[in-house]
């Protein structure tokens, strides 16, 4: 099942499926690494909700909830199935 | 278009060498570790804007070291990005060196690679190689020269460890005869990936499950909903109380020796047969003013900024932004601008010059504008002393320094509160906008250079404010004594000055001595409280000593109440930005106007709130 960045609470990983919107954001996003196919994890989360941080290839990157939701992942346990 | 400036070689056998690299990688470490130039290096994402230039010399050969921008990519996206790429690719550097953080080396190479599309002779500088190790990875650098067809030296530039490699393999590939690798064909951001990730699963070992379990425990109790606040308050009202103890007994010493010693010299002076006005001019004009800066002002300053650099250095600011985002968010900010105002606690000039790590210029002109509302370090003395003398009542021993901490952390949240109020003012009028999408990096902790930083902003900082008070307030002493001893028709240019002031000081709860304090103090806000204290001294009553005591009695004996003191406070808080602060807002902004802003703009904040405090108070009294 597809879900955005956003969904994922404390420790949950999960897989990237997709990056879309708006493009300069979608370039940053990808510089940083957030790529297909890259497991990611939602480490902290902050008072408000917005932002969360996630970690990706070893840096823990912090997104606001309206960014987090640019990026769609797909949960850990189907990508092993 | 290049806006890099060209080069110039160091001598005709020297060599110039770029230092590229990803935010936060202790590029700038590694800098100051070669050079040994003085460049304040923090640990957040971006800090190093300014090109700086170093040199260093290795086996007799000058090398001039060119410190880039940390950039993620060179798309050009950002300013960063263009002055970066623009270097490389104009092929000044004999040799560049790319710095990788060894902990995120997946992404550091995806830089890297790029750069090596740009430019030949590229070195690769595996950095942070102890931290890796302390979380239990392994990066076989003989594997990785092997697969990227380039030097790979490791290093740990905190501790200076494989810099003699370093700076060797530079020589080595910086050689005019030399032609070590051809630029790489260019290829997609996919293809880069792709490669990266090849590197990283042939070179780098991991043992340890969850290596940063620690880190990420501190992390949650820092950042979630019930502790995140809570504890960041208590961490600054911890600072803010060192401050406050530690520095009662130099403000001591320094008081006791400096006006004792002002007296041997007034005494000298009158054995030598020096006229009464040269004594005056000297000792009750000049050397006062900057005695009770040195004594009352200049320990705060000098024991908060170390403290505050420490904590900046161990990466904590970046936690506080990721906490105070939303409430950013929701005044149409960029996240990053509490990054900058925390900047602005130490000095507002940075604070201003620190706003460029703002991409959106919209974003970046609301953090410039609102930066001077949180207090600078040069303006707690002033509140430390005024809520001491004023506030604390009958408190006693520790506790009035824990009383007086908590008064100085509620005036620091009111300098925030009013910057999110006034973001949110401004986005909806003059800079109107949406905020825009921002992704901030959370480096991991990481140890201070605690001798480092001491050492170096306590001579720094101390000296710097030495040097303006000498600069400054000397002059300033001078000014106010000629102006109390000359007279104009009846009385004193003081007077005149003052008494010309007196309605609009009395209006907002202060009086036109300190009105004028606070305009003489344009260059410098620790001035400000030693330029009401003379102005009042000069006036008749004389005392002596610069300790508080005696401090608040004279302040009493001129009509102070707690009324006057809140409303100074206040004004202290919200006011015009000093002088450097607005020509650095001027250089940073190019513009008359927003620089026009950044003035009007706290000081309507300052006036509006005083005059209303001012009117309540004397209602309810």
């Amino acid at each position: 099942m597809e879900l955005p960045l956003s969904a994922l609470g404390w420790d949950e990983r999960a897989y990237i499926s997709s990056v879309s919107g708006q493009p300069d954001m979608v370039r940053r996003l990808r510089e940083l690494g957030f790529l297909p196919g890259t497991g990611v994890c939602c480490e902290l989360i902050s008072p408000a909700g917005s932002p969360a941080a996630y970690r990706v290839r070893g840096a823990l990157i912090a997104l606001r909830k309206r960014d987090a939701d640019m990026v769609m992942v797909a949960s850990d346990r189907e990508r092993e199935e | 278009m290049n806006r890099m400036a060209e080069v110039e070689r160091p001598g005709p056998q020297g060599r110039i060498v770029a230092l590229a690299g990803n935010p936060n990688v202790g590029k700038s470490t590694l800098f100051n570790a070669l050079t040994g130039l003085h460049q304040h290096t923090g640990n957040w994402p971006g800090k190093t804007v300014a090109v700086a230039q170093g040199e260093y010399v290795h086996r007799e050969r000058r090398f001039l070291l060119i410190d880039l921008p940390g950039t993620y990519s060179m798309n050009a996206h950002s300013a960063e990005e263009e002055i970066t790429r623009d270097f490389l690719q104009s092929g000044q550097a004999d040799a560049t060196v790319v710095v990788c953080d060894a902990t995120c080396l997946e992404r550091s190479l995806i830089f890297a690679l790029q750069v090596m599309e740009q430019t030949k002779n590229v070195v690769l500088c595996v950095n942070l190689l102890d931290e890796a190790r302390s979380r239990g990875m392994q990066i076989d650098l003989a594997q990785l020269a092997r697969l990227l067809r380039v030097p790979v030296v490791g290093t740990c530039a905190g501790r200076g460890e494989g810099l003699e490699e370093l700076m060797d393999e530079v020589e080595y590939i910086s050689h005019p005869a030399s032609d070590h690798g051809i630029p790489r064909e260019a290829c997609t951001q996919e293809e880069r990936v792709r490669e990266a990730e090849r590197c990283v699963a042939m070179a780098v070992t991991c043992r340890k499950e969850d290596p940063l379990a620690g880190q990420r425990r501190i992390d949650r109790l820092l950042t979630s909903k019930k502790t995140g606040i809570p504890l960041m308050l208590l961490l600054l009202g911890g600072i803010l109380w060192l401050t406050i103890v530690a520095s009662n007994i130099p403000s001591q010493i320094l008081s006791d020796s400096l006006f004792a010693a002002g007296e041997t010299v007034r005494d000298a002076l009158h054995a030598a047969g020096a006229p009464a006005w040269l004594t005056g001019v000297l000792i009750d004009g000049v050397y006062r003013v900057l005695a009770w800066v040195v004594s009352v002002m200049l320990p705060p300053m000098a024991i908060f900024f170390p403290l505050f650099t420490l904590l900046e250095d161990l990466g904590y600011l970046p936690r506080v932004a990721f906490v105070l985002d939303h409430a950013f968010h929701r005044a149409g900010a960029c996240g990053k601008q509490s990054l900058t105002m925390c900047q602005g606690l130490g000095c507002n000039a940075c604070g201003v010059t620190g706003c460029r790590i703002i991409d959106s210029p919209r974003e970046r002109l609301l953090a410039i504008v609102t930066n001077s509302l949180v207090p600078c370090n040069g303006r707690f003395p002033t509140l430390i002393a005024l809520i001491t003398i004023f506030f604390l009542g009958n408190a006693q021993g520790a506790w009035s320094g824990v009383l007086a901490a908590a008064m100085l952390l509620g005036v620091l949240v009111l300098g925030v509160g009013m910057t999110l109020a006034v973001s949110r003012v401004l986005s909806a009028t003059v800079l109107r906008g949406v905020p825009s999408s921002f992704a901030l990096e959370l480096p991991p902790y990481r140890r201070p250079q605690v001798g480092q930083v001491v050492v170096r902003s306590v001579l720094d900082r101390t000296l710097f404010v030495l040097g303006r008070a000498v600069a400054v307030a000397a002059p300033a002493g001078l000014v106010i004594w000629l102006c109390a001893n000359v007279s104009v028709g009846s009385e004193t240019i003081l007077s005149h000055i003052t008494a010309a002031l007196d309605p609009v000081g009395r209006l907002m709860g202060m009086d036109g001595v300190i009105l004028m304090a606070f305009i003489l103090g344009w260059p410098a806000n620790e001035i400000v409280v030693p330029i009401v204290l003379m102005a009042y001294l000069s006036q008749g009553t004389l005392v002596e000593a610069g300790e508080l005591d005696t401090m608040g009695q004279l302040l009493r004996e001129n009509g102070w109440t707690e009324l006057t003191a809140l409303c100074t406070i206040l004004f202290s808080l919200f006011h015009w930005p000093c002088s450097t602060t607005c020509l650095t807002v001027a250089k940073e902004t190019g513009s008359a106007k927003w620089t026009a802003l950044a003035v009007v703009v706290p000081t309507l904040v300052g006036v509006c709130l005083c005059t209303l405090v001012a009117t309540v108070g004397k209602m309810l009294l």
